[in-house]
């Protein structure tokens, strides 16, 4: 799915990236906890969050996270925005809560980056 | 381990200041930036971004100050975090996955669930910690460039 | 839908309150991390998707009335949590899954009545 559509499928504004809506996304990751953003999610992902701090950019910069989608219409600051501009990170921005976001994600084809975790998760870490 | 001389493959020298957290994660973020063009595979420069990037965290969160220094050796990058704060007690509870003393102000960036230190042994190939109560905590971290 | 059709159709595990899942009926669906965010967003009813275990979660969850709780990621609920939703009566639910699929499952569930 281009990130055209998920912008069009939850009426996201696009706040940084408008030069990248034709990158494919194929799976999500659902987290408002960093640290469980940093253990789990993989590169190329959708991040969804209702994080709309520096650190939330800056994490999605270390595991190379295709974009943000910043759901419930959580507020962003100029240090939000302008950090992603410097790292290249595409921002999109719904009211939708991280539910109904997900939700319709799913139902039109988007898979979740990682299906579960299991005991030998913890010890895989090929990424 | 520890005795031996990294010096000549210090890669770069980060100071980190106590309770800043509005720069926190940069230190990853840069580190990332210095490790890219090196010819190291995108996985290990992305799992070495999670473990500093959980190490920041731990200091800003923690101790009035500290040092994440980065290593490049042949065979592997090594990640050193040096503070000086409170130090851990009991380090088998603090790896404890969901054990945590964080405060409200690191909840609110996403942080402080528990999970830091699990993240950085779950990333690293060698991974040491040791700490001093009232001195301060010394984490040091392997990951090997093959395999 | 109930919540013990929601249990079965997604292979969630029941820590605790499974005699609750027959007669507690799920009207929507919330995923969240953040405490305070839970507490202003969600609605009675709704079954709430977290990463969270802390026994704080088994508060919010009393005050909202929510359906029920469903812990992802294969985090386990803390020994306090389980004894707290026990006493509360809010059913907790865990899973290997991570949130996203989580969701998208139940979301599909729901919208198909």
């Amino acid at each position: 799915m281009k990130l055209s559509e998920i912008r069009d499928l939850l009426n996201a504004r696009v706040i940084v990236g408008e030069d990248k809506l034709d990158v494919e996304i194929t799976t999500a990751f659902g987290a408002d906890l960093m640290s469980d953003v940093l253990s789990f999610a993989r590169s190329g992902c959708l991040l969804i969050t209702g994080l709309s701090n520096p650190q939330a950019v800056r994490t999605a910069y270390a595991l190379d996270i295709a974009a943000i989608l910043v759901c419930r219409g959580k507020s962003l600051t100029d240090k939000f925005i302008e950090i992603a501009r410097e790292l290249g990170i595409p921002i999109l921005w719904t009211r939708f809560i991280m539910f109904e976001s997900c939700g319709r994600l799913f139902q039109e084809g988007l898979t979740g980056c990682i299906r579960k975790t299991d005991g030998t998760e913890e010890k895989t870490i090929v990424r | 381990m520890s005795g031996d001389d990294l010096s000549e493959s210090l890669e770069g020298i980060y100071h980190i200041q106590g309770r800043d957290f509005v720069d926190a994660g940069i230190v990853s973020s840069e580190v990332k930036k210095s490790l890219q063009g090196k010819g190291i595979p995108e996985s290990i420069i992305r799992r070495i971004a999670v473990i500093t990037f959980e190490a920041e965290i731990n200091i800003i969160s923690y101790a009035q100050q500290g040092t994440i220094q980065l290593f490049i050796e042949p065979d592997a990058v090594i990640i050193e975090a040096n503070d000086m704060g409170p130090g851990i007690a009991d380090i088998d509870l603090a790896l404890q996955e969901g054990y945590s003393t964080a405060d409200d102000s690191i909840r609110e960036l996403g942080f402080g669930a528990g999970m830091g230190l699990c993240n950085i042994r779950k990333f690293s190939d060698i991974f040491e910690l040791t700490s001093e109560v009232g001195q301060g905590t010394h984490l040091k971290s392997i990951v090997k460039l093959n395999g | 839908m109930n919540l013990e059709t929601l249990v079965e159709a997604l292979g969630l595990k029941c820590k605790c309150c499974w005699e609750k899942l027959k007669n507690t009926q799920v009207r929507g669906g919330y995923a969240g991390d953040l405490l305070s965010d839970v507490m202003a967003n969600s609605s009675a009813g709704d079954i709430w998707v977290t990463r969270q275990v802390h026994q704080n979660i088994v508060a919010v969850a009393s005050l909202k009335d929510l359906a029920g709780i469903v812990v992802v990621q294969g985090a386990s609920p803390d020994k306090d949590t389980l004894e707290r939703a026990g006493k509360e009566g809010i059913p907790i639910l865990v899973t290997d899954m991570a949130k996203f699929e989580v969701v998208g499952r139940i979301y599909r569930l729901l919208s198909e009545g």
